[in-house]
């Protein structure tokens, strides 16, 4: 994917998902990595951005079981949903699917996968991703 | 200039230098609850005439210059524009009105609004106050509006909800610092008893620990009785500068510090998932101004939107040390007669927390208690109250510390 067109916004990071890479913008002047991404880096804020690839495997760092869920999760309860730290020390939040519900733990080692498909005609139109056990 | 305080006389010789930035010369709030058949408008005026009420020597048309009111959703009611229209239903009109937007946290900010406003000259009287009419919705509904205090297209997007968050905050507490569910459950127990002695309250029910422990789960570790009520309800304050405070009350109620911070708006983007920042940073900037510490506090209400979020707050306010907040609960220090009383109301828990409304509700609680008036639930001699309210997962946090006029 030419990395050089894509904006460093949240519309530009479901893009990469799309194609199943997970990337992050990581600022030319002081090395700071956002992700997601924004236009400008917080720390010193330049606008000198460039895009990195980030690692797929990460650990769990906490997570919850949800009951109870908006209307458009409801087929979906119990779901797991942890915040994984990945390579590089960025972190994400996600579902976490193809588990047992007793076997999650802080720690373990975690996965991407994406979902190729876009389910809604709708705004907005993201492909969703998710993490699941090694 | 704010006026320079000399509280030696006051406060039996603790060495207290705060200036007071602002005073409250009167305070009212709806009875919080399942308010079938009311508009949020229309709950506000309960609170504002009781307000209006207590304080005689103002003229609400005459006196008031700008009014601030915090409304998280315009979900909730398909209204927004809230400014204006709470002030023609109050008959403040044509005053200048201004709503103030911080998720659950929004009258803390409306009451930080009213501070800047009156120390920067431009009005001398100000209304302050916070609204939300939330039970005539569905539950999955009311879940889905208030997940947008969370980021969309990370958290929401993924199935996470507000108590999905803050159960993700307990299980790392929990993980890192051994805090149980029992702990948990221990804040709701507490709360629920301090909001039996709270006319006002949504839920004046005691419950017991096997009870809250034994509710169905909402999302793990947090069951129904660790969430805070979905609730109707309505809060407003009058604060003026502290030399015209005694024109208006003989008790008035001095802000004498105040802080807020803000935060990323995503728990994921952050290192440290055990505390909140902003709520760390708002105590250190209140308790500076104050000239305090957390030791001084005698009553406090917290943000006790979940109950690990009570405990976590006590951690960040200083009222015990980084991981011991869970047995702090339980070992009944923050009940009313323990080292600090907390959520006397109680709390978001059990008298209810209409969002918007939550912050100066917690304002109203603490003048209640400095000025003798809490009834049963008074904490004796109580002479200095802070208040803690969130918005969000801590992207805004505001912390106020008060003491007797």
């Amino acid at each position: 994917m030419a990395e050089t067109s894509i904006p460093f916004t949240i519309e530009g990071f479901y893009k990469f998902i799309q194609n199943g890479q997970l990337m992050g913008a990581v600022c030319n002047k002081c090395g700071k990595l956002s992700l997601p991404p924004k236009p400008i880096c917080t720390k010193c804020l330049s606008r000198d951005l460039k895009w990195k690839e980030l690692p797929q495997q990460g650990k769990l760092l906490t997570y919850t079981i949800i009951h109870i869920s908006p209307k458009q999760f409801q087929s979906m309860t119990p779901y797991v949903v942890g915040i994984v730290q990945l390579g590089d020390g960025a972190q994400l939040p996600g579902m976490i699917r193809d588990i047992d519900l007793d076997n999650v733990k802080i720690g373990m080692n975690l996965t991407m996968e994406f979902e190729k498909e876009i389910i809604s005609k709708d705004w907005p139109q993201w492909p969703r991703y998710y993490f699941k056990p090694i | 200039m704010p006026l320079q305080f000399t509280f030696d006389h006051l406060f039996g010789g603790k060495n207290l230098s705060g200036n007071a930035l602002v005073s409250i010369v009167s305070a009212g709030m709806s009875k919080f609850g399942r308010r079938e058949g009311l508009y949020g408008r229309e709950l506000f005026v309960e609170a504002a005439s009781e307000a209006f009420e207590r304080c005689p020597n103002l003229d609400p048309q005459k006196d008031i210059k700008a009014a601030f009111i915090g409304m998280m959703g315009e979900s909730f009611e398909h209204q927004g524009h809230t400014g204006p229209t709470i002030l023609d239903w109050i008959g403040l009109l044509p005053t200048q009105a201004f709503r103030t937007e911080g998720a659950c946290g929004s009258s803390a900010t409306a009451i930080r609004c009213g501070i800047f406003a009156v120390l920067s000259n431009l009005a001398d009287v100000v209304l302050v106050g916070g609204v939300e009419k939330m039970t005539h919705r569905a539950t999955a509904d009311v879940t889905e509006y208030l997940a947008m205090a969370c980021d969309f297209p990370f958290e929401q997007w993924n199935g996470l909800t507000f108590p999905g968050l803050f159960a993700m905050v307990a299980t790392a507490h929990m993980h890192k610092y051994g805090t149980t569910e029992e702990q948990l459950a221990s804040v709701a127990v507490k709360n629920h008893h301090h909001g039996c002695m709270n006319p006002k309250a949504h839920m004046q029910k005691e419950i017991t620990l096997e009870k809250a422990l034994s509710s169905r789960v909402v999302a793990w570790p947090l069951k129904l009785y660790d969430c805070s009520l979905i609730t109707d309800g309505a809060s407003c304050l009058i604060l003026t500068k502290p030399e015209l405070a005694r024109k208006f009350t003989d008790t008035p109620v001095h802000i004498i510090g105040s802080g807020q911070a803000s935060d990323t708006i995503g728990l994921y983007e952050r290192r440290e998932l055990t505390s909140l920042k902003v709520g760390k940073l708002a105590a250190k900037e209140a308790y500076r101004m104050a000239g305090l510490d957390s030791l001084d506090i005698d009553v406090a209400e917290v943000h006790d939107c979940f109950t690990i979020a009570e405990i976590v707050a006590y951690e960040d306010l200083g009222f015990c040390k980084q991981g011991e907040g869970g047995r702090f609960v339980e070992e009944g220090q923050s009940q009313i007669g323990g080292k600090v009383a907390v959520c006397t109301s109680g709390g978001l828990k059990s008298k209810g927390h209409p969002v918007g409304a939550t912050g100066a509700a917690q304002a109203y609680e603490i003048f209640l208690q400095l000025t003798e008036q809490a009834g049963k639930r008074q904490v004796k001699g109580a002479e200095v109250g802070l208040t803690h309210n969130v918005g969000g997962l801590g992207a805004t946090g505001v912390v106020n510390v008060y003491s007797r006029g």
